[in-house]
């Protein structure tokens, strides 16, 4: 691996100051009036001043009795509707608990409560699934890893690794090698499920409850079908040609990123990243790096921020070509695929040419990037642009303003915006649902701050409206680049680090907007140089939950077109 | 004896790389000599089944992401006749690895292997169907693909561009090409070199769960 670019450039220090220094500060929306301006009319805001780590968040400490209810009265009197994360931690001696990340959709408020239990042999705490629906897989999550089991939630599986595995891996002291041999015999999938409770003497009851009956005519989809996107699997059961449920089975591309990286430093750390979501390698890593660099106290330049920006667009672009590509492939336009695939094949280019890499791109690092922009990549994207708003137009032709393409989105596969926000589901599947989500707009970062787009926002909430939010937002991400891409800031491409990088002890969120939702790193750290808990919001795990409330209904003929529609990435689901 | 030189189109055959263990496998496959009559009509099956060997679509991570790329216009994997993609492993050749193996698919992909119809080969994509990739740490990852199933080609990278995927597909079409197909290889099941591999594989994998 190539992580060992912690040593950088010994001029970029001397060089840093000049960067920062305020030259000629034109206000922000000038610069999109005329990209074409002459080249040293930087758009440069004065620098805002570093708070030692930024991101640090301070969970307030709710004891797991009080938890439900002030949950409740968050959510009510708070409005906060958006419960963004859960993060399950072993604190090793304080116990086991979880970190609930909340952002009020309405306020822009955010709020941290942290609830812990002592016990390790049986740790319970109670649900929050009935309050928002995505609690339900972020608590199976935590119950699979932690071995904490909720109260009062209704469906306690496991929900990533198989349902024999013994122990919870991502405990500190569990040794899941040793416990766990490879086993080459097919998984037995139960189906029922058990609930616990507490009753009134306060000893824990178990309810059990059936996931699929036996008179359940039964599907299964996947785990190898070449229209999950991955290797996932969908229990499906059947009324007539109507979906009645639809029970997701993950884990089959697991592979203990997080567990890992509580192993290796934080540089390593970020390998694993591009692994994750290889079509939001850019914005996952970025995310990463941002933590680490605001947790850290890590000054970055300038450009650095400007040219994040623009890769991260170019990979949203290349991120959703590829969606439009697949779900056609999905449907059955062989033809449409091609179209896309021709297309992407630009942006790779351009990676390729700065960065070395074509999917996993490796380009992102702690205090800067890996390596400087290319000579021609300017000339290059400035091509690419104008080639992309003309092509974009043979996607209308050929596909999306198709009869067929349209009689079979168009009404099908309905989430409501009471649906998206509880179930929260980022990005442009969410904001198909009319849900205003975009975290470059309420919360931003790099230099979205001094770039004018719009935050594409539909209101139909059916598989039409998620394909044209992506189609949309690709000549909006165009729009970004053309501002920037003739205002990259000179600077140093990396700020020198010490060899040996350490987070001050305490806990850090930041979150960026990925190709397909938010995605945000949770870092824990002890002051170590590798992190005690490093976790992932994952874009696609509140998608593929969604599938069930999307699919109702919906016959089993289009279950693949919604399914392309909310465009998940399975290794990201399953980390 | 001299031994015969397949014909691959678009690259010559000095320019593989790792000719000896090619010109091993070719003598071991013919140590007990051939039947003329037969040997001519070999080639011409092996020529046709060469040239169209059909992929299973199954990929796991980014590697498939690299193979959707490999099939699409640029790379145009249909001028070595490998366009074919099949989802049904029933109808497929070769089952391309593109990507990590974890512990609860293993199981997936050896029925997948199972299911195909003989004669098959595997290919493994990239680091982690090689031998766990970056993962190889992991308390999840299946270290190497051939842990499960025999693997005919390795093509590594991480993940591999698409020039070495067509590449790892040529060496394939090579050792396709120096197979006997009316004698061991349209009865894979008495196929030596293939089988003792799968058994001993399978054997350990048994051996282990039965000490746990």
């Amino acid at each position: 691996m190539e992580e060992k670019k912690d040593l950088q450039t010994p001029e970029v220090a001397e060089t840093k100051k000049a960067a920062a220094a305020p030259a000629e500060t034109p206000a922000a929306p000038e610069a999109q009036a005329k990209p074409a301006a002459a080249k040293p009319a930087v758009t440069k805001p004065a620098p805002k001043p570093e708070l030692p780590g930024e991101n640090e968040i301070k969970p307030r400490l709710v004891e797991p009795e009080a938890l439900h209810d002030e949950m409740l009265r968050l959510r009510d009197e708070e409005k906060m509707d958006f419960l963004e994360l859960i993060t399950g931690v072993d604190w090793g001696e304080e116990g086991l608990g979880c970190v609930y990340n909340l952002w009020s959709t309405a306020t822009g408020k955010r709020e941290y409560v942290k609830t812990v239990t002592p016990d390790r042999e049986n740790p319970f705490i109670p649900t929050v699934s009935d309050l928002w629906t995505i609690a339900e897989v972020y608590e199976r999550e935590v119950l699979d890893f932690y071995g904490i089991k909720f109260l009062g939630h209704k469906d306690m599986r496991r929900i990533f690794l198989r349902e024999d595995w013994v122990g919870y891996p991502f405990r500190k002291d569990d040794k899941p090698e040793e416990q766990n041999p490879l086993k080459m015999e097919n998984e037995v999938l139960s189906d029922t499920t058990v609930e616990y409770n507490r009753d009134a003497e306060g000893n824990i009851t178990e309810t059990e409850h059936v996931v699929f009956a036996p008179e359940d005519y039964m599907v299964n989809i996947g785990p190898q079908h070449p229209s999950t996107h991955g290797v996932l699997h969908f229990r499906v059961a059947l009324e007539g040609e109507r979906i009645k449920k639809i029970d997701p089975k993950l884990g089959y591309i697991h592979r203990g990123i997080e567990k890992l990286n509580e192993s290796y430093t934080y540089p390593q750390t970020l390998a694993l990243t591009d692994r994750m979501d290889y079509l939001g390698a850019m914005q996952s890593r970025h995310a990463l790096c941002m933590t680490i660099e605001k947790a850290a106290n890590i000054e970055v330049s300038d450009r650095v921020q400007v040219v994040r920006t623009i890769m991260d667009e170019l990979q949203r672009i290349d991120s959703h070509i590829l969606f439009f590509s697949c779900l056609c492939q999905d449907m059955g336009a062989t033809t449409a695929f091609l179209y896309g695939f021709r297309d992407r094949e630009k942006v790779l280019d351009i990676f390729e040419e700065t960065c070395g890499g074509r999917l996993i791109i490796n380009y992102n690092m702690i205090g800067g990037l890996a390596a400087d922009i290319h000579p021609n990549f300017q000339k290059r994207v400035k091509e690419f642009i104008p080639y992309m708003r003309k092509n974009i137009k043979e996607y209308y032709d050929i596909f999306i303003n198709n009869v067929i393409a349209r009689n079979r989105l168009i009404g099908v596969g309905n989430l409501t915006l009471e649906q998206v926000v509880s179930g929260g589901c980022t990005g442009p599947s969410g904001r198909a649902s009319g849900w205003h989500n975009d975290v470059r707009k309420r919360q931003p970062y790099a230099a979205y701050d001094r770039v004018d787009f719009k935050e594409i926002v539909r209101t139909e909430g059916d598989s039409y409206a998620r394909l044209l939010c992506r189609m949309d937002e690709i000549e909006q991400s165009l729009c970004i680049i053309e501002q920037l891409i003739d205002n990259i800031p000179e600077g140093p491409f990396q700020t020198k680090t010490k060899p040996i990088i350490k987070v001050p002890a305490g806990k850090y969120y930041s979150c960026v907007e990925g190709s397909r939702g938010e995605f945000g790193v949770y870092l824990e750290s002890t002051g170590d140089k590798s992190p005690y808990r490093l976790h992932y919001r994952s874009t696609g795990l509140p998608l593929v939950w969604i599938m069930d409330a999307a699919c109702r209904g919906e016959l089993i003929a289009d279950m693949m077109a919604i399914n392309g529609t909310l465009d998940y990435v399975v290794p990201d689901i399953d980390r | 004896m001299k031994l015969k030189r397949p014909k691959i189109k678009s690259i010559p055959y000095e320019e593989f790389n790792d000719n000896e263990t090619y010109e091993k496998l070719v003598k071991e496959l013919n140590e007990n000599g051939v039947n003329v009559i037969v040997k001519k009509l070999d080639d011409l099956f092996d020529w046709g089944r060469s040239n169209s060997l059909w992929p299973l679509t199954f990929a796991t991570s980014c590697c498939g992401i690299e193979f959707m790329a490999v099939c699409a216009a640029r790379y145009d994997i249909a001028r070595f006749g490998f366009e074919v993609t099949r989802n049904s492993p029933r109808q497929a050749d070769v089952i391309l690895v593109n990507g990590t193996i974890t512990n609860k698919m293993a199981p997936v992909l050896k029925r997948l292997y199972d299911q195909m119809a003989d004669p098959k080969y595997v290919v493994a994509i990239g680091g982690c169907a090689i031998a766990g990739g970056p993962f190889t740490k992991s308390y999840h990852v299946v270290k190497g693909v051939d842990k499960i199933i025999p693997v005919d080609v390795y093509v590594p990278g991480c993940p591999p561009r698409p020039e070495s995927f067509l590449y790892g597909m040529m060496q394939l079409q090579r050792i396709v090409k120096a197979e006997n197909f009316f004698g061991t290889t349209n009865r894979k099941e008495k196929d030596p070199q293939t089988l003792s591999e799968s058994l001993e594989s399978i054997k350990e994998v048994v051996e282990k769960q039965q000490e746990a």
